[in-house]
């Protein structure tokens, strides 16, 4: 099958040319052994099924970071074609990977994108030209409205390679040239949305817009999230369940089996059946929350507002030893942990993802959890919910500087382009959103049930109550709160908020119920969360996190015990 | 002087970068080379990034890249 590259700088409108290109068969994949990700579709040109390659964004054939390794090696590992995407309002210093991609001998076709934004920029680009001297075909293009995606489909076939050579001492000026030569500029009028821009950015605006961009968020991550929970949770509880239970039991009458797929007892959430509990977690648990701050993550991200939050929060995050883009692993984390987890696969150093891990964990209750607190302790008083919170937020930071001075190794500076602001192209939005569920379902889901598999074994073999008996009771007296409080513990770990739900027939006195609170937060991830854990960061850093946190939980509520 | 010491807004031409290969590569990557004219968008809080306009695109670099890129103001 045939092989094209899309190449270009980050920030060019690759992405949006990929999905204008490809169709619904598209995956993104880690490159092997790193974590850096490019995303592979097909499109059709005539009868011929070709495979198109969207390959990380990189400015030089010279690596400086991961992912431009990444994509010098995609681009070793060779190609029919190559589209370098330019973005027409940087001419000059895409130019550089250019000239380095036309030495090559893979043939190249040229995308000038962003052409609709050349205009109020005050720039001119004579294309002829440009393609005279490059030697290979040149195209306008705008990705969001389609302008130029047929005419360079049309000339894929006029690719050249090894069209112009230079010597590398000279390259600059050799730019200069061909910029001087092609591009004309004149006033560039100021947008609104350079306003806007300069406003996210600055500190002094920039912070009070991000507290309303993330305050917006949560209402609608919340709102898609509860809303797509009540549209799957009756489907699952009224037709799923009933069909699933007779099937199993009139399929398989045995008991062990039985208890297997459906768990041992009818409400799905208190077993750990693998048809039941097993689809339940990550299908009516995990999905919507997932789905919504995808969702809205990818808004934000193609909108352009990502790097700015970054900038906004890395002085902060330094301190902590991790990066400004952490800002968006933790983020997501606030909605639901297992994004969270998988997006700290943007983290350059293991180092990094250690501590921002941690930090994700234990700095709140995802947002289910949340809600739930504030619902059980709020009638309390507010206060008791803001020490909760600050609680939590204390005892991450405090363990983030900890882990920044115990880790070695440096934490690499800020280093980002700052692109304007666009408006999204909504199918390329809709397509990422896609892939991204598709990733989720494809790893996540797979592991959710194998774990939940494991612990309905051990469940069925009578281990779990092993544990209560030996682990649980101590731990429960130190913490002060009632021994039948063991089971909620237990079950915590399948879902976080229904534990603290639990609390209710306790009828702790508010003490107890912050106390219990801060400890269902931080002694253990659940079980989606775990196992995503597991995955990203191997079994024994996996360990070595979950221990410290049921560590801190247990020192941080027995502290809490003797001091409130 | 280096960036550091820029006021928002001005503008300086970039004289040298002190630096090994990494950094050089890294800011010449993003255009940031002598020769190249450059303007301070904004610095943050507490030694944070600074914002730069170069050519037509706007980069974060951490205080201690910007320290090491010295300029000639214009």
């Amino acid at each position: 099958m045939q092989r094209i590259l899309l190449m270009g700088n980050p920030n060019v409108g690759k992405s949006v040319i990929f999905s204008r290109l490809t169709g619904v068969n598209v995956i993104a994949s880690n490159y092997p052994g790193t974590t850096v990700g490019f995303t592979k579709g097909y499109m059709k040109l005539g009868e011929e099924k070709i495979e198109v390659i969207d390959v990380p964004g990189t400015y030089t054939l010279e690596p400086t970071s991961k992912a431009e390794e990444v994509a010098v090696e995609i681009l070793g590992q060779g190609a029919d074609i190559i589209i370098n995407v330019i973005d027409s309002t940087n001419l000059e210093r895409n130019l550089n990977l250019t000239l380095q991609l036309l030495k090559r001998d893979i043939p190249v076709i040229i995308a000038l994108n962003f052409w609709d934004e050349t205009r109020h920029h005050g720039i001119k680009i004579d294309v002829k030209e440009l393609e005279k001297i490059l030697g290979v075909p040149v195209v306008a293009t705008c990705g969001r409205t389609g302008e130029g995606i047929k005419e360079l489909v049309n000339r894929l076939s006029e690719s050249k390679s090894r069209t112009f050579n230079y010597v590398e001492e000279e390259k600059w000026h050799e730019i200069g040239n061909i910029t001087s030569r092609v591009q004309k500029l004149s006033h560039r009028h100021h947008t609104f949305l350079d306003r806007v821009s300069e406003i996210s950015i600055r500190p002094s605006t920039g912070i009070p817009f991000a507290l309303v961009i993330l305050f917006l968020t949560f209402k609608l991550v919340r709102f898609i999230g509860e809303g797509l929970i009540s549209l799957f949770e009756p489907v699952f509880n009224n037709y799923y369940l009933p069909f699933i239970s007779n099937t199993v039991t009139n399929i398989l009458p045995v008991k062990f089996l039985h208890d297997l797929f459906l768990g041992t007892t009818p409400k799905v959430m208190e077993s750990f059946g693998l048809l039941t509990t097993g689809l339940y977690i990550p299908f009516v648990v995990v999905l919507p929350y997932i789905f919504a701050f995808y969702f809205v993550l990818s808004i934000l991200e193609d909108i352009g507002y990502l790097p700015r939050i970054a900038v906004l929060l890395d002085v902060a995050l330094h301190k902590l030893g991790i990066h400004g883009y952490t800002a968006i692993p933790i983020l997501l984390g606030f909605g639901c942990k297992v994004p969270g987890m998988l997006a700290t696969r943007i983290l350059e150093t293991e180092r990094e993802k250690i501590i921002a891990t941690a930090l994700i964990l234990m700095i709140a209750p995802c947002m289910p959890q949340t809600a739930m607190i504030i619902s059980l302790v709020g009638p309390h008083g507010t206060k008791y919910l803001l020490m909760i919170f600050l609680i939590l937020f204390c005892v991450s930071v405090v363990n983030g500087l900890i882990l920044n001075k115990i880790l070695k190794g440096e934490t690499p500076e800020l280093f980002v382009e700052i692109p304007p602001y666009r408006v999204p192209y909504i199918p390329t939005l809709i397509k990422k959103l896609w892939i991204r569920l598709k990733g989720f379902l494809l790893e996540a889901v797979p592991l959710i049930i194998f774990g939940v598999f494991i612990i309905g074994i051990l469940d069925v073999l009578g281990i779990t109550n092993l544990i209560v008996n030996i682990l649980g009771k101590p731990i429960v007296s130190i913490l002060g709160l009632p021994k039948e409080m063991v089971s909620v513990i237990i079950l915590g770990f399948l879902r976080k908020d229904v534990s603290i739900a639990l609390l209710v027939p306790f009828n702790l006195d508010i003490k107890q119920l912050i106390i219990a609170s801060v400890f269902l937060v931080l002694y253990l991830p659940c079980i989606a969360t775990s196992l995503v854990l597991i995955k990203e960061m191997g079994i024994k850093t996996a360990l070595k996190i979950v221990a410290l946190m049921f560590t801190i939980s247990i020192l941080v509520t027995v502290l809490l015990n003797y001091i409130l | 002087m280096d960036i550091t010491q820029m006021k928002e807004g001005d503008k300086g031409v970039v004289v040298e970068i002190c630096g090994g290969c990494g950094i050089v590569n890294k800011l010449d990557a993003l255009g940031i080379r002598p020769g190249v004219e450059i303007t301070k968008i904004s610095s943050q809080f507490l030694r944070g990034p600074v914002i730069l306009q170069v050519g037509n695109t706007q980069v974060a670099i951490g205080y201690g890249m910007a320290r090491r890129v010295l300029v000639e103001p214009k």
